[in-house]
């Protein structure tokens, strides 16, 4: 039977869905990008990014569809996850609410937002009646879409955190009583820092809604998790492949890889036939994976099991070198 | 210089933790005052900084730094005149930022940030030299990140972070109590040697009476929120540790109980 479920898997089938792995992987590299800003730069987990991911789909879907130009439509895509990263940061800033929760009342709140926005629960996007800046039709001119747009977002996002403004927007992050005692206007760049990354976020859900030809309101369940696997993926592969020499741009470069390295491996558990449905389940078990990796590593080297079989083995040899002396 | 009137705290106001912390403090420091801060625990020296850093609003009083009222700043907009050292060396400094980054951090102090590079290579050579009179070999590690230094070096990097815009007043709230007795010694001269070289106003808080004596022009007590003692430059000079022992003793009427400052 094990023969049998070799042989009904064809390498073939792998390698011919690879380019539409990649390019949802480097799309979904756009959206790590921007929860790389609050999630590691700013320390905050912000989970109104699964609620603006899919009201950036849902505006260029709408926008595009009532004639505007895919450009504009994207535009106005961001600015809507801007306005949304701003609604979490004055409930965060202003009303005193814990970080999660305010990103999570946001996101609630976007859910019927978004509906609104589309008007039913989701719409379609035809690549033939519309210009659209990428699709699964044309997947070669997607995976360079995509990428060119990674590679902006870092360039842009390199620029942008070594300015005096991302600069403090880092120490706020680091150390909020320093950066206070620094001048540093800690709430503002907290709602700065949200307002971009939400940006970002739902810049990526516009290009995914192209894409898929569609947006739909449930678009953006459990992105965070997916941005937080091609992130702590993407990290982990940097610091082993770059090791010293990992800096901005490269953890930048590798976090949008985390994203292709995500749905690659989802790529390789479909092909192996696993449940479709299991595959949130699957993320959750990576991303969990990943983030204890580092955790474990650091409690093996320190821990009290190992500094008493340490502790046992000295008096051991001890014990034997002081008999050795009686005979 | 600085002048504080009548300055009131109490901590949570109404409840079994109520503290009140300041209870009516009054202080008037002059361009070039050092002054050394004694006191139990609980007298209220470091809330005294706090208030004048503006880390919460005070119940009463005002504050003001050279003529400008502060009372109704917020933290920030105050950091614009205050440098600050605290004495956690962690506090100070942004471990995951590299050192340069951290100066050029604090060389802004009170400017706006906008999109302006975050540090240029004419500051950097600025830096350089700087740490370079720290002696501590900081100089040739100015990308490195200020998690990898020790305490010692955090804290005399965060007393050049504090400096490096000239402060109007310089507030050390403890900064060597967390440091072994050789290098509290070090960072307490190099404290020394910038206040004299740039003509600083500064308050430190210290529990150790001997370092309270030895530097600075000044020298204040406080006690259940209010200063009791202030002794000018001249008295200090021929003050001793139990000169300051049984002063405590005869205006506050009761012995000093910090083991602490005795064994200092």
């Amino acid at each position: 039977m094990l023969m049998s479920y070799f042989a009904s898997l064809n390498p073939a089938s792998f390698f011919n869905a690879l380019p539409s792995n990649i390019a949802q992987g480097l799309i979904w590299g756009v959206m790590a990008l921007g929860l790389y800003i609050t999630f590691r730069l700013l320390d905050f987990a912000d989970l109104t990014v699964d609620g603006s991911m899919a009201t950036g789909g849902a505006v260029t879907v709408v926008l595009t569809t009532n004639g505007w130009h895919i450009w504009a439509a994207l535009l106005v895509a961001t600015l809507a996850g801007v306005c949304a990263g701003l609604v979490t940061g004055l409930f965060h800033t202003k009303l005193g609410i814990p970080p999660i929760l305010s990103g999570i009342l946001t996101q609630i709140a976007l859910y019927s937002v978004n509906l609104h926005i589309i008007g039913s629960a989701n719409k379609a996007l035809s690549v033939d009646k519309y210009h659209l800046i990428l699709s699964s039709r044309n997947i070669t001119r997607a995976i360079i879409a995509a990428a060119l747009f990674c590679v902006v977002v870092i360039a842009i996002m390199y620029w942008y955190f070594g300015t005096e403004q991302g600069s403090a927007i880092r120490a706020t992050g680091c150390n909020p009583a320093m950066s206070k005692a620094q001048g540093i206007n800690i709430q503002n760049m907290k709602l700065i820092a949200l307002c971009i990354s939400n940006g970002i976020v739902a810049m990526s859900g516009g290009l995914l809604s192209q894409y898929s030809g569609f947006a739909d309101v449930n678009m953006g369940r459990g992105a965070i998790v997916i941005g937080l696997a091609a992130i702590i993926i993407g990290e982990v592969i940097g610091d082993a492949v770059l090791g010293k020499h990992m800096d901005f741009k490269g953890r930048l470069t590798f976090v949008a890889l985390g994203g292709v390295i995500y749905y690659i491996v989802i790529g390789i558990v479909i092909w192996l036939k696993m449940d479709s449905n299991d595959l949130k389940l699957f993320t959750a078990i990576i991303v969990a994976i990943f983030l204890a990796v580092p955790y474990l590593k650091a409690q093996s080297k320190n821990s009290f099991r190992r500094a008493a079989k340490r502790g046992a083995m000295m008096k051991v040899s001890q014990d034997s070198s002081a008999n050795g002396k009686e005979v | 210089m600085l002048e504080i009137k009548n300055v009131h705290k109490t901590f949570n106001p109404g409840t079994i933790n109520e503290k009140i912390a300041l209870d009516g403090v009054n202080l008037t420091l002059h361009e070039g005052d050092f002054v050394t801060i004694i006191g139990g625990n609980g007298a209220g020296k470091s809330t005294t900084l706090n208030a004048i850093a503006g880390v919460w609003p005070v119940d009463d009083g005002s504050i003001s730094i050279d003529g400008i009222d502060v009372t109704g700043l917020p933290e920030h907009k105050r950091a614009t005149y205050l440098g600050r050292v605290f004495q956690d060396p962690m506090t100070g400094t942004a471990a995951t930022m590299q050192i340069d980054e951290n100066l050029a951090m604090a060389a802004r102090r009170g400017k706006k940030r906008f999109l302006r590079w975050g540090i240029t290579s004419k500051e950097r050579e600025h830096y350089r030299e700087l740490l370079k009179q720290l002696d501590l070999g900081l100089e040739d590690r100015m990308t490195s990140k200020v998690g990898l230094l020790s305490g010692g070096q955090r804290q005399a990097l965060t007393l050049l972070m504090a400096t490096l815009q000239k402060p109007k007043l310089l507030l050390l709230d403890e900064h060597t109590a967390a440091l072994d007795p050789k290098t509290a010694a070090k960072v307490l001269s190099l404290t020394d040697k910038i206040v004299e070289e740039n003509h600083l106003t500064a308050m430190m808080v210290t529990h150790n009476m001997k370092d309270a004596i030895a530097h600075g022009n000044r020298l204040i007590m406080m006690h259940e929120g209010k200063v009791i003692l202030d002794i000018g430059a001249e008295e200090k000079k021929k003050l001793t540790v139990e000169d300051l022992l049984q002063k405590f003793e005869e205006v506050s009427g009761e012995q000093f109980a910090s083991d602490k400052a005795l064994l200092g």
